[in-house]
């Protein structure tokens, strides 16, 4: 088991690298350049390219990405920003948290929302929680996160005046973007747990209990639940990436300060080592939690766990 | 033997039992009328084709046909004289596992693959033995596996570990360990291969002796029939066309066309012939019954009454027929029957 | 006709069967409300599209009036008008041409790349699977809207770059998808048989495979529309939608935003476009599902 945990963790390694790639090739196709856009217009080209020698932006994009890769590895060195001059780590580290508090608060959210919900909608199937249950997560999986956002903020900023608009000072700051991230997810979560508890409601195994005497109870809470929740498992983890997502869309309705309104600003102006700095880190989160994922399913399915572990003999 | 609070020892009586199936689309007439008859330490074998309505039967008897669409339409099925069909749900679920048990076709699903062997196999005892300490449970499952052929340290295996075969024992087991007075075995070995086979039936025969538990055999193979039950009821399209001693249905005279057709068919490893004899035609559409007897569109020996009227039976003893050529024929007696050790 | 196998529903058969399939599938279709619902509102919604611009023109999207500047709805003005003075109602119209124009080829185009990577890394297997879902997994841990972001950037907002961007972002779906499906289906005994007789990989995979999958991709894909949709509303909330004057919902709801005090209709419309647009699409793939796997449905 540990084997195959080390594995994935070594894979972090070709990810970074990946990302790394990836986006200095898309930014290499994009047009202008950081000095360019941050100096303006009216700055004479010589000036330009100074900045951009200066930043090490004009060198061919392939060396680029090798030096940064290898002040990266070896130096702990995420580069300077071109637009502050600052080292980027510090500049990327707190708001990298403040996104890191949304995605998991949205997380936490959307699952203790969806999945009991899910749940009881399956084992009850068509009575008024289920119905009722249904219909509005129906709904909500069509409102995208920025259109909830902004109902969000026209009803309990605007309106009633209960929450800030915008800025996060205090944990109320927290409230509009977490709902608005996590509700649509929570939909998702609702529906996916209702299929997945349904399936397993049909499977054989079910009537063997049933006809051994056990109570409903039973064999929905030990039998039906447990092989329910296996995919739903792998399904939270995966909803962190879409979260992620939700994050960045929220950062901007709500001017939050956090990583994801960090990069879109810094795509336009091509601030290269910070976008990429900050992808890597998130991609490194998304990871970790997808492995976790992995090993909590193979603590519980025991299938997949004699998949990882080699017994002997 | 214990004598039962019944007079003549029966541990199973099903009643002009009818079970259909019903959706939004139609009405499926799973099983039409039958009526059969288990005594303490008996085995009953019920021979069909698939659709015949032998799993319904079987389901109908633990009250675990599907929800939303299964019902008893009509009849009743008794156990030790007690109906079935009146019991709360919870009386129900003391019978099931503990005084009825039911081993299933597909040994593969029918397991849970996230708890051990040991787990299912104690919760069955569990349930139906909650005084039970723990210990003495482990004990239980322990002698269960031992006495299915399994290794008693396997208990802490999961049911991906084992083959086919070994996870049938398994079920068995599960279905045996609260020792109870009828077992209902639908299939049991359809989905092991033949050697398997040979090894599970004689395990459940071993046990059977020992535990004196009845039997409701359910197959589609007359060599397991012939094997292992006492008693035999052919089906057909949801109703008992012939039933009677195994000598009475394998080598007595007058048989049902369609048994007739059934023995035909099995292939002989002593004769020498180029082709099989199948029965011609397909069981009928079972929302869209014939009228008279179900057979006839495939009976060679049709007569016209057959085409509008349903048979009567025909006892002889312990043998009865449901067919017109033997109405009117000494024995033959008007009304119900059908069933062995009337 | 339908087997279970692992708790997942696979056609048996092979495709030659596949008309009377098609209209049993119909027909247990017509038979769920919702399905129809989600089908009569996209009907709904395809003519008033295809038609209306006959009789409303581009220009009155896009022309500024600022005489009717945050106009409440009236007979002239059936949704009000914009911060512009431009008309809601033609906006609407016309943001949904582009919309779902984008969607529907974004989609289209997704379906293909990802089902036949899909396809090749679950029937070859070993080093070609394992690197082409390796590279998948790398690539999907960037979160998908700064991947698109970048990519809109770098190429320019135009409608074709806009359906470049989302097919990239959305073809790891069927990549997945496609690669379970086809590795459960080659575990079929009848796709034993056919290599048995003697067909070679291609003949395998046109005969066999794609069509006992094609009902899970053809769920997915319309669950997908529905989500580019959303997906490129969001794009264009956050400007990188086609570039002004081009209506687009979710453009238009960004510039909603000053205006929210006094003239919340500004925010309703396009909202109530996105919303009810996507319910529809998930309510006819909600039908599809179930009439395609008709043992679920109690």
């Amino acid at each position: 088991m540990s084997k195959y945990v080390i594995k994935r963790i070594l894979f972090l390694i070709p990810t970074v690298i990946g990302v790394t790639l990836i986006i200095y090739f898309v930014m290499n196709l994009t047009p202008g350049n950081p000095a360019r856009a941050i100096l303006g217009t009216g700055v004479p080209q010589a000036d330009i390219d100074a900045y951009n020698h200066a930043i090490g932006y004009d060198l061919p994009f392939l060396q680029k990405f090798v030096n940064y890769l290898v002040n990266m590895f070896f130096h702990g060195d995420f580069g300077i920003s071109y637009v502050t001059k600052q080292p980027v780590f510090q500049e990327i580290w707190p708001r990298y948290i403040v996104t890191m508090k949304l995605a998991f608060t949205g997380m936490i959210v959307s699952t203790i929302i969806g999945i009991p919900l899910g749940i009881c909608a399956a084992v009850k199937q068509y009575s008024v929680t289920d119905t009722v249950s249904s219909l509005i997560s129906f709904l909500l999986a069509a409102v995208p996160t920025f259109v909830l956002g902004l109902v969000l903020l026209f009803v309990f900023s605007l309106k009633l005046g209960w929450l800030p608009s915008y800025g996060i000072t205090d944990w109320t700051g927290y409230i509009m973007p977490v709902l608005a991230i996590s509700i649509p997810i929570a939909a998702q979560n609702f529906r996916f747990t209702k299929s997945s508890m349904l399936d397993a409601i049909h499977q054989d195994y079910v009537r063997t209990a049933r006809a051994k005497g056990a109570t409903e109870k039973v064999v929905i809470w030990k039998h039906v639940l447990k092989n329910a929740l296996l995919p739903v498992i792998t399904q939270i983890g995966m909803n962190l990436g879409l979260l992620l997502c939700g994050a960045v869309v929220a950062e901007q309705l709500f001017s939050v300060q956090g990583i994801g309104s960090l990069i879109v600003s810094r795509i336009t102006l091509k601030d290269e080592p910070v976008i990429i700095a900050g992808t890597i880190l998130i991609s490194i989160c998304f990871t970790i939690v997808m492995l976790m994922v992995d090993i909590i399913y193979a603590f519980i399915d025991p299938r997949i766990r004699a998949k990882y572990t080699k017994k002997r003999g | 033997m214990e004598v039962k609070n019944n007079n003549n020892n029966s541990i199973l009586e099903i009643d002009d039992l009818e079970v259909i199936y019903k959706t939004d689309l139609e009405t499926v007439k799973a099983v039409n009328g039958i009526n059969l008859k288990i005594r303490k330490g008996e085995t009953c074998g019920l021979v069909g084709e698939t659709g015949a309505g032998k799993t319904t039967t079987a389901l109908s008897i633990l009250r675990l046909l599907p929800e939303n669409t299964g019902r008893i339409a009509g009849g009743d099925i008794k156990f030790k004289g007690k109906s079935l069909l009146d019991m709360s749900p919870e009386e129900m679920r003391n019978v099931r596992g503990n005084s009825i048990s039911m081993v299933f076709q597909d040994p593969m699903s029918a397991l849970n693959p996230v708890y051990t062997v040991g787990d299912q196999i104690g919760e069955a005892i569990k349930l139906h033995n909650p005084q039970l300490a723990k210990e003495e449970v482990e004990k239980r499952v322990e002698e269960m596996l031992e006495l299915v052929g399994i290794v008693a340290s396997r208990k802490n295996d999961y049911p991906h570990q084992f083959s086919g075969g070994m996870k049938q024992r398994v079920v068995i087991a599960i279905a045996l360990c609260c020792e109870p007075d009828l077992l209902i075995a639908d299939e049991p070995t359809t989905a092991l291969d033949v050697t398997i086979q040979a090894q599970v039936l004689a395990m459940i025969a071993n046990l059977r002796e020992r535990l004196g538990t009845s039997m409701l055999m359910i197959t589609h193979d007359l060599g397991v029939v012939a094997k292992t039950c006492d008693n035999v009821c052919i089906m057909y399209a949801g109703k008992i066309v012939e039933a009677g001693t195994i000598e009475d249905v394998f080598s007595g005279m007058k048989h049902h066309p369609y048994t007739e057709g059934l023995f035909a068919s099995i292939p002989n490893i002593k004769t020498k012939s180029s082709r099989l004899k199948p029965i011609k035609g397909l069981m009928p559409d079972p929302t869209n019954l014939p009228q008279g007897c179900a057979f006839y569109p495939r009976c060679e020996k049709c007569m016209d009454v057959c085409k509008t009227i349903p048979p009567e039976a025909y006892h002889n003893g312990t043998h009865s027929i449901f067919c017109h050529q033997y109405a009117n024929q000494a024995g033959s007696v008007e009304g119900k029957g059908g069933a062995p050790n009337e | 006709m339908f087997k279970k196998k692992n708790s997942k529903m696979t056609l048996e058969g092979n495709a030659y069967q596949g008309q009377g399939k098609i209209k049993e599938i119909w027909r247990r279709l017509k038979k769920n409300r919702g399905a129809m619902i989600g089908l009569l509102m996209l009907c709904i919604m395809g003519v008033v599209l295809l038609i209306v611009p006959l009789f409303v023109s581009y220009e009155s999207a896009v022309t500024q009036d600022f005489s009717q500047m945050l106009a409440k709805p009236t007979k002239e003005h059936i949704f009000g008008n914009d911060g512009y003075g431009r008309d809601i109602f033609a906006r609407i119209i016309y943001g949904g041409r582009t919309s779902v124009g984008i969607a529907l080829l974004a989609t289209f185009f997704s379906c293909i790349v990802g089902s036949v990577l899909g396809a090749i890394a679950g029937y070859f297997g070993n080093a070609v699977d394992n690197i082409i879902m390796r590279a998948l997994d790398i690539f999907m841990s960037v979160p998908d809207i700064l991947f698109t972001m970048a990519v809109v950037y770098a190429l320019g907002a135009s409608f074709t770059n806009l359906i470049v961007a989302l097919t990239l972002a959305y073809f790891t779906n069927y990549v997945r998808l496609v690669r379970s499906e086809v590795l459960t289906l080659s575990e079929q005994d009848y796709v034993e048989a056919s290599r048995a007789g003697g067909a070679n990989s291609m003949r395998i995979i046109l005969s066999h495979i794609i069509p006992n999958s094609i009902g899970v991709i053809i769920v997915n894909t319309t669950m997908n529309v529905a989500k580019i949709i959303l997906y490129e509303s969001t794009l264009s909330f956050l400007g990188l939608g086609m570039p002004s004057p081009q209506p687009e919902w979710g453009q238009m709801l960004s510039e909603s935003r000053e205006f929210m005090r006094n003239a919340p209709h500004l925010m309703i419309f396009p909202a109530l476009a996105i919303v009810i647009t996507a319910c529809s699409i998930n309510l006819l793939g909600d039908g599809l599902r179930d009439s395609l796997d008709p043992h679920l449905k109690s």
